[in-house]
């Protein structure tokens, strides 16, 4: 096994299937570069080069760059998934699903239930999400709650590189359509990656710490802030519980609820913001099943609501991180005023 | 292309099937025993069954909201369609996707389409499967005029361009996007903006079943043969509103009359092979008799069928969750 970042895990979980299945197909801007033009060829290999080194290999039939036309491209993949293919399509930023949604939205998710059970639609959209990059409001935004929303769809947030490799070979052999969610702040990140191929399943979560006192419940590259707020809290005596759910559709509700059972205190970390979140939505569900088990009430921890600003000074102060974490954590802590039933 | 006596009842019974099924529905609906809103393609037969007719069961259409007629020209059963509208369990989709959504995945019909110009890419999608898997097969996107003034079926036909997919636009302008007249809503000219996108275009009387069928012919064989993509602008009309209950104020008060009388797709077929001495009116009258027998058979098992079950609610979201 070797250490790899979060971008080779991904590349080698597509590079894999491409090779094993010759119906896995990507597509995507730039996703190999250069198309048309007088200098090199794969130029880029996707904007942040996840994909580098696939077209040489598969070659252009099975790599295919597309112009600058969400609608039409993805579209296409909802269409081919439809007809026998399996294709990989980048939509490189999830902001950009402004311009594509109905093709995602109202085809894709909904051929199956409106065809009455008939249809499979293999199809994957990756996608980057994420605050972090000084990107901005329109290049930043973490859009999976409303992937999330919409039944017919799959929707996978790997926190680390091993993760995105067996839920991207995963992902890639389902059935469903399925929005792979790659936050663009992991993608140098490294991992102990197993070189062969092997997939995690969807729907359940991974404790990635586990304690007696808090359960953190975290996504994408929240974990990571999470995890390092659980050892911080442990140091000083309060240890917690932190849970990935690796996929927001379908979501492991029963583990989650298991645990705060154990702990009765619930602290829900989600970058995106705040309103109809995926926070929101784990609350509510803990409130309506485990209401009786909760010592504190649960504390969400989410950037304000606000478009994420450019300033890096703004930028800082509107993300999660492992203070608020710590600080949400402690107040649960603190709110003991109810006795578990 | 010269039909044969076979292709020419074929193409009738085709076109009378639409015909009488959209007749049937409009008659229906008013009972109020039809759920929801359906859009008829009464009128328009001409322009399903001539382009469909070039089409083999692994090509693929994309269809519209005014969808009926794909799908009888692609070949859906027509009991399971009518089925399928009244929302029975024995529709066509299990009563789940109603007459927007009818689907026959096996047939090649990918399905009407709620959403105005949603069709286009994914008759791209199909056509690049065809392409990587060198199937040999084709793909049609029907659109109507509301749908070409949409974005993406600019990026699906430039998409085909660009990766010379084997695709054929079929553009229906009926004359009207709901109640918009189409002279009023396309800037410019369908023909040039295909010829902008490179794709060779055509203009033809969508009215005339021969016209359409030698055109449509002649792109979905050039698509075949690996030419790449083609379009076709239609000039038709439709007999019925935009959605039945549409009292289309918006249409001259003797628009429809006149276009029955003299510019009706069926008569004018009926015309031309009568005149050429290919069909005598005994075979055609033969097949609108069983057709119309076919129709009320659809009609009284729809009728009779059952509901979805409550368990019916939940299955069918994903193939696995």
């Amino acid at each position: 096994m070797a250490r790899k970042s979060f971008r080779q895990a991904v590349n080698e979980a597509i590079r894999q299937e491409m090779a094993r299945d010759p119906r896995v197909i990507v597509m995507g801007e730039d996703i190999a570069g250069g198309m048309g033009a007088p200098g090199e060829d794969d130029a880029w290999g996707g904007p942040l080069g996840v994909t580098k080194g696939l077209m040489p290999q598969f070659g252009r039939e099975r790599v295919l760059d597309t112009p600058i036309t969400e609608s039409g491209f993805i579209g296409a993949a909802a269409g081919a998934a439809l007809t026998g293919l399996r294709p990989v399509a980048d939509l490189m930023f999830v902001d950009f699903m402004g311009v594509c949604f109905d093709q995602i939205f109202n085809q894709a998710a909904k051929f199956k239930y409106m065809f009455g059970g008939k249809a499979r639609t293999p199809l994957v959209i990756r996608t980057m999400y994420g605050a972090g990059f000084r990107a901005a409001s329109q290049h930043s935004q973490c859009l999976y709650p409303l992937f999330t929303h919409v039944p017919g769809l799959k929707v996978v947030i790997p926190s680390s590189p091993y993760e995105a490799k067996g839920l991207m070979i995963e992902a890639i052999r389902d059935d469903d359509p399925v929005i792979f969610f790659e936050h663009k702040m992991l993608y140098d990140v490294e991992d102990e990656v197993p070189d062969e191929p092997y997939t995690l399943p969807f729907g359940e979560a991974n404790l990635t710490r586990e304690g007696d006192d808090a359960t953190i419940v975290a996504f994408g590259r929240m974990v990571m802030l999470a995890n390092e707020a659980a050892d911080q809290l442990g140091a000083q005596g309060i240890s917690c519980t932190v849970i990935d759910p690796r996929t927001t559709s379908p979501l492991d509700i029963e583990t989650i609820l298991e645990e705060v059972r154990a702990t009765g205190r619930l602290v829900v970390v989600d970058e995106a913001s705040p309103r109809c979140n995926m926070a929101s939505d784990i609350a509510a569900q803990v409130a309506e099943r485990a209401f009786e088990a909760l010592k504190a009430p649960i504390r969400r921890v989410s950037p304000p609501h606000t478009p994420v600003p450019f300033s890096p000074a703004l930028e800082d102060l509107y993300l999660p991180d492992v203070e608020k974490i710590i600080s949400a954590v402690r107040a649960v802590m603190a709110a003991g005023g109810r006795k578990a039933a | 292309m010269q039909l044969s006596r076979e292709e020419l009842l074929r193409a009738y019974r085709s076109m009378c099937t639409i015909r009488q099924f959209e007749e049937r529905v409009h008659a229906e609906f008013a009972t109020g025993d039809i759920p929801g809103f359906v859009h008829l393609y009464a009128g328009e037969e001409a322009s399903a069954v001539g382009v469909c007719m070039n089409l083999t069961e692994r090509d693929s259409i994309a269809s519209t909201h005014r969808g009926h007629g794909h799908c009888i020209a692609k070949g859906c059963d027509v009991a399971g369609m009518m089925a399928e509208i009244y929302g029975r369990k024995s529709g066509l989709c299990a009563g789940k996707g109603g007459s927007m959504h009818i689907a026959d995945l096996d047939r090649g019909m990918l399905g009407a389409n709620g959403i105005v110009g949603g069709g286009a890419p994914l008759a791209c999608g199909a056509a690049l499967t065809a392409k990587t898997l060198k199937t040999g097969a084709v793909a049609v996107a029907f659109g109507g005029d509301g749908a070409s003034n949409q974005g993406t079926t600019a990026e699906a036909m430039n998409l085909a361009s660009v990766w010379r997919l084997p695709v054929v636009f079929v553009l229906e302008d009926n004359g009207y996007a709901e109640s918009t007249a189409s002279a009023w809503s396309i800037g410019g000219d369908p023909l040039v903006r295909a010829e902008g996108f490179g794709i060779p275009g055509v203009r033809v009387d969508g009215h005339d079943f021969f016209a359409v069928h030698a055109a449509a012919g002649e792109a979905i064989a050039r698509a075949r043969d690996g030419g790449g993509p083609g379009f076709l602008h239609l000039k038709l009309a439709r007999y019925f509103g935009h959605f039945e209950g549409d009292g289309m104020t918006y249409r001259a008060p003797d628009e429809v009359a006149k276009l029955r009388a003299e510019r009706d797709c069926l008569k004018l077929f009926r015309r031309r092979v009568g005149e050429a001495q290919l069909l005598d009116d005994a075979a055609l009258d033969a097949i609108e008799a069983e057709v119309a027998a076919e129709i009320e058979d659809a009609t009284r098992r729809a009728k009779a069928a059952p509901m979805p079950s409550p368990a019916d609610l939940l299955t069918d979201v994903y193939v696995s969750y």
